[in-house]
């Protein structure tokens, strides 16, 4: 099958604009009669939650965690993009579209791009009515610093803490919902399976982690705002409990998946210091405007850092691209990082980590400055590593980070299911094969507070209120299929634990499908993924019962789906026989080891749709066309 | 220093462990063995909860989740101390490098009444939520707000708003608190959204709602005490707690 995003066609700059006009509305005192689903409440789920509320409809949130204020949007560090050109510097919407477009190897619609550009501007704005304490310089203007893949500073930032006070920022927009009504909260709550009625999105099951009751909550439409998938390499930055189950669930009921492949390894992040190891964390690519990556010039070299002279180190990504040097885009400064260290001149334990290194920055600008600017990080680093990176380097190595790959969607954020919409991480559409730093927390919120309100009204407009009840079959074959799912992990009782199946499944992608791909290891992994999946279902243990808090009963459920999620994501990257940004295979390379794009055969979305566990999936294809901007060889030199 | 210490330690833990919010609980005496000082205490526990699944046993269930802290879930009362006592630093955060081989460990939940038990060491802090709701925001509607350089905002401002602004929400103030108040998480947003201007237009009704919610949700009152800053993992100030008593005043004279 063919895809059609159904993007507007005609110039670009009006798109949008011509587009909400044609989108329907539901008038102002109708809204009160629809129901949706919010499940996440990240950026794109709680600011999209509380627009809803807002609006007048009646909303149902969900998350796992204890609060909606917990979601992993909390974390993320360095900034968020928008086309001010407050500094004067050559920003415009039409260079942070063609920035993105080109950072995510032309992977991605023209039409969404240019969108998330225009209302960037709106986003910062919104949060700064919100109360966002957004740095600010000495004459009381909101400050701007760079980031990767650009080169103008348009990022926005608060400390090294922009996710969360964006994050507090659209969770007090959800509170004031919640206080009016409009917006009911269900935290603790997992949602697992999406109801489908006559091929629309009606509902979800979702399983109430205190309680363990499996019951099915029915609306007018589902929104997934559900976050990335790079847990299925186990050792990632994601917060332990994120999962690909939500969307996986929906995938299984028919919504496709698309560029499943594309997952983005960050550079910098602190490296893994034993088996113990239970998650990486992330250093903020903000670091590195002040920041330098080098490698001893020696292999093997374990002096002191700072006993390494200067004409001793390699400053590799200034070295290789010099237009753009420490902030080169996260796929290639990864792939760089990863280089130094298969050549034998890593640093730290086992020789996997590069420099990170601050000393220049200190002596031009001083240790306040780079304190004030990056304090908390600065912090974070000394409490896990022990070492004070104002007086040595900072250690890091690639992990994996972001998942750029998604539910497909089509330009008003509605998967193949009618009624079912997806933002955020867990959508596939802007980004391309990868993202650009500082442009996931643009995106979550684009999509939640300036998308979803004009795009979800053109799908009410022409649905009936209330047509479905909890009492529908479907909705009870779902409550029944889940329950038997959970009672299956429990009966099981086998020798290895959740935590065991795990790990190993994270060793088989980091090492198969993780930042050098080839066929042989994309199929060594097809091997392994089936045969460790069999295994889980003879012999994985969970104890306990599922009708009370039972952590490993959800953790059950969250790698039994990543084991099937795993094989598909292999099969994306074996069919795709180029290499484009988060995404190398190590035969489609350039002389000079760059990524090799074939956009005579491969410039399209492969979008996945389920077959069953073990068949092959169907492939569809969304072909891309670039009519704003020239397909060209991504050069970052 | 780290990661060069090849010997594990082996520690004593004394952890809460309870069924379900009304069953009793009571402290229960584990084993960590082998423990490497770079791992984090929650790889230590992890680790002991692998140890209980293999044996058949019910592992212990805590609060956790981004694992780096910044998100607020992890909370666990380590020797008589919520996030055991390392300046600025939360339960996740904690490595065993500040142990010694042999050592004993005590873990318990947040005690609080606004913080009822589920289960072992996870509580219910809903009633944080309750408090932001009654008035931790502006009212701005999404859209048709103002550009983001229309007021200016002092940088003193700026960064005394953002200070405040870093309470992560894990109740450590109130486990702390011999009045298991929630005052210096309340007075955080207080401050935060009395010092921008954007806040000012409702910070006196803020005030008042959000200290009605507090009081009715469970929470003691401030005396005082300061424990609650030593116990926050992120160094809000009292000082906060004073700018909240201001605008409460403030607000009285409205």
């Amino acid at each position: 099958m063919i895809l059609d995003g159904k993007c507007p066609k005609g110039p670009i700059q009006t798109s949008w604009d011509r587009h909400r006009f044609d989108l329907k509305l539901v008038n102002p005192a109708n809204k009160r009669k629809y129901k949706i689903i919010m499940v996440g409440t990240g950026l794109a789920g709680g600011a999209g939650a509380a627009s809803l509320g807002e609006l007048g409809y009646n909303v149902e949130a969900f998350c796992y965690q204890d609060s909606a204020r917990r979601a992993h949007s909390i974390a993320a560090q360095g900034g968020i993009n928008a086309a001010k050109n407050y500094p004067n510097d050559g920003d415009s919407i039409y260079r942070l579209f063609y920035d993105t477009i080109k950072g995510g190897d032309f992977r991605a619609r023209e039409a969404d791009v240019w969108r998330l550009a225009q209302v960037s501007n709106n986003i910062i704005d919104q949060c700064v009515a919100q109360g966002v304490p957004f740095a600010r310089d000495y004459a009381g203007y909101l400050d701007n610093r760079s980031f990767g893949g650009a080169q103008v500073s348009r990022t926005f930032y608060a400390r090294g803490q922009t996710g969360q006070q964006l994050l507090l920022g659209a969770y007090s927009a959800l509170s004031r919902q919640v206080k009016a009504g409009t917006v009911k909260m269900f935290p603790r709550c997992e949602m697992l399976d999406l109801i489908v009625v006559d091929g629309e999105a009606k509902g979800i099951t979702v399983r109430d982690l205190i309680t363990g009751e499996i019951r099915a909550h029915v609306a007018d439409a589902v929104v997934l705002a559900t976050g990335g998938y790079v847990n299925v390499f186990y050792l990632s930055t994601n917060a332990m409990g994120c999962s690909v189950t939500a969307s996986w669930k929906a995938h299984k009921k028919g919504a496709f998946f698309a560029n499943p492949c594309y997952t983005q390894i960050h550079p910098t992040c602190i490296p893994q210091s034993g088996d113990h190891q239970s998650k990486l964390t992330l250093m903020s690519e903000s670091l590195r405007n002040d920041g330098r990556c080098w490698a001893p010039k020696k292999a093997g070299d374990n002096r002191h850092p700072n006993d390494i002279p200067e004409e001793e180190r390699d400053y590799y990504l200034e070295r290789k691209y010099p237009s753009f040097g420490n902030l080169a885009p996260r796929d290639i400064a990864s792939r760089a990082a990863k280089e130094q260290c298969d050549e034998g001149r890593g640093v730290g334990p086992g020789g996997r980590g590069v420099n990170l290194d601050f000393s220049a920055a200190i002596k031009r600008v001083g240790e306040h400055t780079i304190r004030e600017r990056y304090g908390n990080l600065f912090e974070m680093y000394e409490k896990i590593t022990d070492e004070n990176a104002y007086k040595q380097p900072m250690r890091m190595y690639p992990a994996p980070h972001y998942s750029m790959g998604g539910l497909w969607v089509d330009y008003n954020c509605e998967s193949n299911i009618p009624g079912l919409f997806v933002l955020g991480e867990a959508n596939f559409s802007v980004h391309g094969a990868n993202r650009l730093g500082a442009s996931a927390l643009m995106q979550g919120l684009a999509d939640g507070y300036f998308v979803i309100p004009y795009t979800i009204a053109n799908y009410l407009a022409k649905t009936k209120p209330g047509a479905v009840k909890v009492d529908h079959p479907e909705c009870k074959k779902s409550i029944e299929d889940v329950t038997n799912n959970q009672k299956k992990f429990l009966s099981i009782n086998g020798k290895k634990t959740v935590s065991e199946f795990h790990r190993e499944l994270g060793k088989i992608m980091w090492e198969n499908v993780g930042m050098a791909r080839s066929e042989e290891s994309l199929k060594e992994a097809l091997k392994k993924i089936p045969v460790l999946r069999e295994e889980f279902w003879k012999n994985v243990k969970v104890t306990g019962s599922g009708a009370e808090l039972n952590q490993q009963l959800e953790n059950a459920g969250r790698v039994a789906d990543f084991l099937e999620f795993g094989e598909l994501m292999t099969k994306d990257a074996l069919h795709r026989n180029e290499s484009c940004g988060g995404h190398f295979r190590t035969e489609h390379q350039m002389p000079d080891g760059e990524a090799k794009r074939d956009d005579e055969n491969y410039c399209y979305v492969g979008a996945w749709e389920f077959k069953g566990v073990g068949n092959e999936p169907e492939l569809h294809k969304e072909p891309l066309t670039f009519d704003n901007v020239h397909l060209a060889v991504r050069s970052y030199k | 220093m780290s990661h060069h210490d090849s010997h594990g330690m082996n520690l004593v833990l004394h952890v809460w462990r309870q069924k379900g919010p009304n069953e009793p609980g009571k402290m229960e005496q584990y084993e960590a063995k082998n423990v490497s000082p770079d791992q984090s205490f929650l790889e230590m526990l992890d680790e002991v909860n692998e140890q209980l699944i293999k044996a058949g046993q019910d592992p212990i269930v805590f609060d956790h989740d981004c694992r780096e802290g910044i998100c607020g879930m992890c909370s666990q009362v380590i020797n008589g101390v919520p996030h055991g006592g390392q300046e600025r630093t939360t339960v996740c955060q904690l490595h065993m490098r500040n142990f010694k081989d042999g050592d004993t460990i005590y873990i318990e939940p947040w005690r609080a009444k606004a913080f009822p038990i589920i289960k072992d060491l996870v509580v219910d802090r809903t009633a944080l939520d309750k408090i932001s709701q009654a008035g931790g925001y502006t009212s701005c509607h999404t859209g048709g707000v103002a550009d983001g350089n229309a007021i200016l905002v002092p940088k003193p401002s700026a960064d005394y708003a953002m200070d405040a602004a870093e309470c992560i929400g894990c109740g450590a103030c109130v486990a702390a608190c011999p009045n298991g108040s929630a005052m210096l998480y309340t007075s955080a947003k207080v401050a935060q959204l009395a010092e921008l201007p954007q806040g000012k237009a409702e910070a006196a009704e803020r005030v008042c709602d959000m200290l009605d919610a507090l009081q009715e949700n469970g929470f003691g009152n401030c005396s005082n005490h300061y424990e609650c800053q030593a116990a926050c993992p992120k160094g809000i100030s009292v000082k906060f707690i004073a700018r909240l008593n201001r605008e409460y005043q403030k607000a009285l004279f409205k």
